[in-house]
């Protein structure tokens, strides 16, 4: 490597192989990573992003290549050798004890013997050193679960920058940020870039490459197939690299043709199991061939408002209307939406919109399993369902075409798939859509968008929950915004901006810039 | 971090319960080398016990009956994400609901009176498990506490009954007449000799078959059925069920119910075919194995069956092992089921962790 250490990559991975059974999830991979610079990482789901910063970061070995540290070549056979080299990691979901309080988690596993209180005193004065330099501040006894989502990831950054990383891995981190926690975020980046930390920054927000990487390495299907300067690029050009073909970011849409109001929600208030208010009054209506957008951040009502259409759960007060009928009363229970023509794309597919255990043709049929299209009167054909599942296979591209392959083998955006399949194919009147594209790779997210702007020009009423506002803006015909259990606001997507809707979802509610 | 390697299914159904079995067996013969047996001659001894002879067959499968049944019973709760280990008590309450009958109504004919009593040993046997899933559903308190409890009040109940209601008159053991002929379910070797087949006595009978069947019923149920499929997603995962329009709580009563009923049909072998009257603790721990059995047959009734005719081997092959080896107490019987239980059951993942290493080895240099 280069002889002048100040100068040698603070990482440079070469030739690096690593196979699971069949299946090559990094082939060949070289990647250098300058030293203090922000190196943004895309690909799609499976494109073997993970398992190369898996084998930084010591959870698996490669089986072929090398790994130069700052021009030193290391193996990395454990976290805690990475840990050791100055790699420190921030996972998507976190790893804090939510009970215990900021300075026990960041000390968790460095407690610097079986006295606390000296290992204590050490890690206060640590923080207090990271506050000051770069900013990073936070009460120490805090207790974590309290902290709000930023913090919390805060704190993950923490536990790894008081383990003397100075290369610090990022997975996803702004999957649970409101776009000012991200914003916030970007800022600590760059500041801890400026400072001569190196980071390495895995997204599939192509906007948060452009927003705050130095370089970005494109991979695609375990290989590495660019390593760019980031002003030299653009997100067009980076999402053809992803995908290998030329991608359509912008939805294509035409003008809505609004039919009569469909469903018509009138003061609903949602209480939740421990009782606590989570919907606040909240009225509005979707017409048929409308996508009416539902911005906020994760936790602000959404999911619960989405569950009580759907009548998972059932509201405290206020109506819910379906062609002037009133479904509370009408059709209660979740089987009853459904024959009502009310379908769900449920937010979280894996627990809710699947089930992992299933094969996809099980899968395929749940919530409609009752179905005498699935079995005569209480048996349940086999032929028959993979018969229909390999239809729907055929129709929504799912891969791989094999109906008896269990549901969690298939990656994020065919496991959408088939829920989608499954609902559109039942002839929705409304859809309740909950994160479309959470976990779905860029071709995926395309093919999905192209199916509601399908289905809202067939005439259904759509409504769209998404925590991404690149989505509720290029979809929506109409958004609203919820904060705290409450619609704090209503614009169109010509009407808006990120920064406005931002203001909103943070519960701002007169209306800026 | 090691990488999960998902093992092939026949690995998964044959290989690791084989594993299981042979390691108990290698610890079990440590235990019979420590007390200065030579543990080959006992394992001969052991196997020549349990199908050396047609005698020995067919005790083997009478207890394997047993097993099949309370397998089965626990199994289709496993499907559900419950966990009745109240098998004990269902079956006793089985053995009520047939004797109930079988007292009453014996002077019927048989295709009458067994048709009923079977179906009385299912009634009680599940009314047993229903009441523990109905307080779940509505009371929220949890079945795993409840059907144990419920062990013991079916035990107390029946002592009650047989000391006060329906015991025999004038005698001083807790057991009711026997019944009359038309309410004994046949012996195989008697239904058999009807047919003109001869095979040696045994107090294997006709509910051997009814337990197969019951198996295949269990198979469809599962895997064939809309039911099936409602209470394996309930049982995956309650979430999706909630959102598929699945109700939760009558699955819940729906999969104790038939829990309770199959393990009511133990009855039907004891009490019907063997005893021909009710007495007291004729479940002896048959509820509880029941455990190790679904555990050891990853709950497929396939499995089951199998596992059902280990265990009725080591109780029948054991019986002649501590008649053959005297040092080998039936004590010693039951530590080598425990053993079994122990490696098959909750020691799964101490055989099945090496397995999958093994492959995992395998398929990386095969590919």
């Amino acid at each position: 490597m280069n002889p002048m250490a100040g100068q040698a990559p603070a990482i440079a991975l070469s030739g690096i192989d690593k196979r699971f059974g069949e299946v090559r999830a990094n082939s060949n991979v070289n990647l250098a990573v300058a030293s203090g610079s922000v190196h943004g990482i895309v690909g799609e789901n499976g494109a073997g992003k993970s398992t190369l910063m898996s084998i930084l970061y010591g959870f698996y070995e490669a089986d072929r290549g090398t790994i130069h540290i700052h021009g030193n070549q290391v193996r990395i056979r454990s976290p805690k050798e990475a840990i050791a080299l100055g790699i420190g990691m921030v996972h998507q979901h976190f790893m804090l004890v939510e009970p215990l309080s900021v300075i026990d988690n960041v000390m968790l596993g460095a407690e610097g013997g079986p006295i606390l209180a000296k290992g204590e005193a050490q890690m206060r004065a640590a923080l207090a050193q990271l506050a000051e330099t770069y900013g990073l501040v936070i009460d120490p006894d805090a207790v974590v679960g309290d902290l709000p989502v930023g913090l919390q990831q805060r704190v993950e950054i923490l536990k790894a920058l008081v383990r003397g990383a100075d290369i610090l891995i990022l997975d996803e981190p702004t999957a649970v940020l409101t776009p000012d926690e991200a914003e916030q975020l970007f800022v600590l980046l760059r500041t801890l870039a400026a400072q001569g930390k190196t980071v390495i920054l895995i997204t599939h927000k192509l906007n948060e490459i452009m927003a705050v990487t130095d370089n970005v390495s494109v991979m695609r299907r375990g290989e590495m197939v660019a390593t760019l300067k980031t002003a030299e690029t653009s997100p067009a050009q980076l999402a053809d690299q992803m995908v290998g073909r030329h991608v359509l970011l912008d939805v294509s849409k035409g003008p809505a043709k609004l039919g009569p109001v469909r469903l018509s929600v009138e003061h609903l208030i949602i209480r939740d199991a421990h009782s606590s208010l989570r919907v606040k009054d909240v009225s509005f209506e979707i017409r048929a061939g409308e996508i009416l957008g539902l911005a906020g951040v994760a936790g602000n009502g959404q999911s619960e408002l989405l569950e009580a259409l759907a009548g998972i759960i059932t509201p405290t007060l206020g109506s819910i209307t379906l062609d002037g009928q009133d479904l509370i009363t009408l059709a209660p229970t979740p089987a009853e939406r459904r024959e009502q023509g009310v379908l769900h794309i449920p937010e979280d597919r894996q627990r809710m919109g699947l089930v992992p255990a299933f094969s996809a043709a099980e899968s395929m049929i749940l919530g409609f399993q009752s179905d005498n299209a699935f079995g005569t009167g209480p048996m349940l054909s086999t032929a028959a369902i993979q018969t229909h599942t390999a239809k729907e296979m055929d129709l929504y591209d799912i891969r791989p075409r094999d109906a008896s392959l269990k549901t969690a083998k298939f990656s994020g955006g065919n496991q959408q798939k088939i829920v989608l399949a499954r609902e559109i194919e039942h002839r929705p009147k409304v859809l309740l859509v909950g994160q479309p594209t959470r976990g779905v790779d860029v071709g995926a997210i395309e093919f999905i968008h192209k199916r509601l702007i399908a289905l809202r020009d067939a005439g259904v009423a759509i409504l769209l929950v998404s925590v991404e506002l690149d989505e509720i803006m290029s979809l929506s015909d109409r958004i609203i915004v919820m904060c705290g259990g409450v619609i704090t606001g209503e614009r169109t997507p010509e009407t808006t901006s990120d920064r406005d809707l931002g203001l909103l979802m943070a519960g701002v509610t007169e209306r800026a810039a | 971090m090691s990488t999960p390697i998902e093992l092939p299914k026949w690995a998964d159904v044959s290989l690791v319960p084989i594993l299981a079995v042979i390691v108990a067996f290698l610890v079990a013969g440590l235990v019979v080398l420590g007390i200065g047996e030579n543990p080959v001659k006992a394992t001969v001894l052991l196997i020549q016990g349990a199908l050396g002879s047609g005698e020995g067959i067919g005790y083997t499968l009478y207890y394997a009956t047993n097993f099949i049944f309370t397998g089965l019973a626990v199994a289709i709760t496993f499907h559900a994400g419950l966990f009745n280990i109240g098998g004990e008590g269902q079956a006793t309450m089985g053995g009520l609901g047939a004797a109930l009958i079988c007292l009453n109504l014996d002077f019927l004919p048989w295709y009458i009176v067994l048709p009923l009593a079977i179906l009385g040993a299912m009634a009680l046997g599940a009314l047993w498990a229903f009441i523990p899933g109905y307080l779940q559903v509505k009371r929220g308190s949890h079945v795993v506490i409840t059907t144990i409890m419920f062990n013991f009040l079916a035990a107390t109940l029946v002592v009650y009954l047989l000391v006060n209601v329906i015991g025999k008159p004038g005698s001083m053991s807790p057991e009711t007449r026997v019944f009359a002929a038309s309410a004994h379910l046949p012996y195989l070797h008697e239904a058999l000799a009807y047919f003109g087949l001869k095979i040696p006595k045994s107090p294997l009978n006709l509910s051997f078959v009814l337990a197969l069947l019951a198996s295949a019923f269990v198979w469809i149920t599962v895997w064939h059925t809309k039911l099936g499929y409602a209470i394996r997603t309930v049982g995956h995962s309650p979430t999706a069920a909630t959102y598929a329009g699945i109700s939760i709580g009558r699955i819940t009563l729906i999969s104790m119910a038939m829990s309770g009923a199959l393990a009511g049909m133990l009855a039907v072998n004891e009490i019907l075919g063997v005893q021909t009257r009710l007495l007291l603790e004729f479940s002896s721990g048959y509820g509880f194995i029941g455990i190790a059995v679904a555990l050891m047959g990853r709950a497929h009734p396939v499995g089951i069956v199998l596992a059902s005719i280990l265990f009725g081997m080591l109780y029948q092959g054991g019986t002649e092992l501590s008649f053959e080896m005297p040092r080998v107490t039936r004590d010693m019987i039951v530590a080598i089921s425990g053993l079994v239980i122990l490696f098959a059951g909750a020691l799964d993942g101490l055989i099945r962790r090496p397995v999958a290493g093994v492959f995992a080895r395998f398929l990386k240099s095969g590919a």
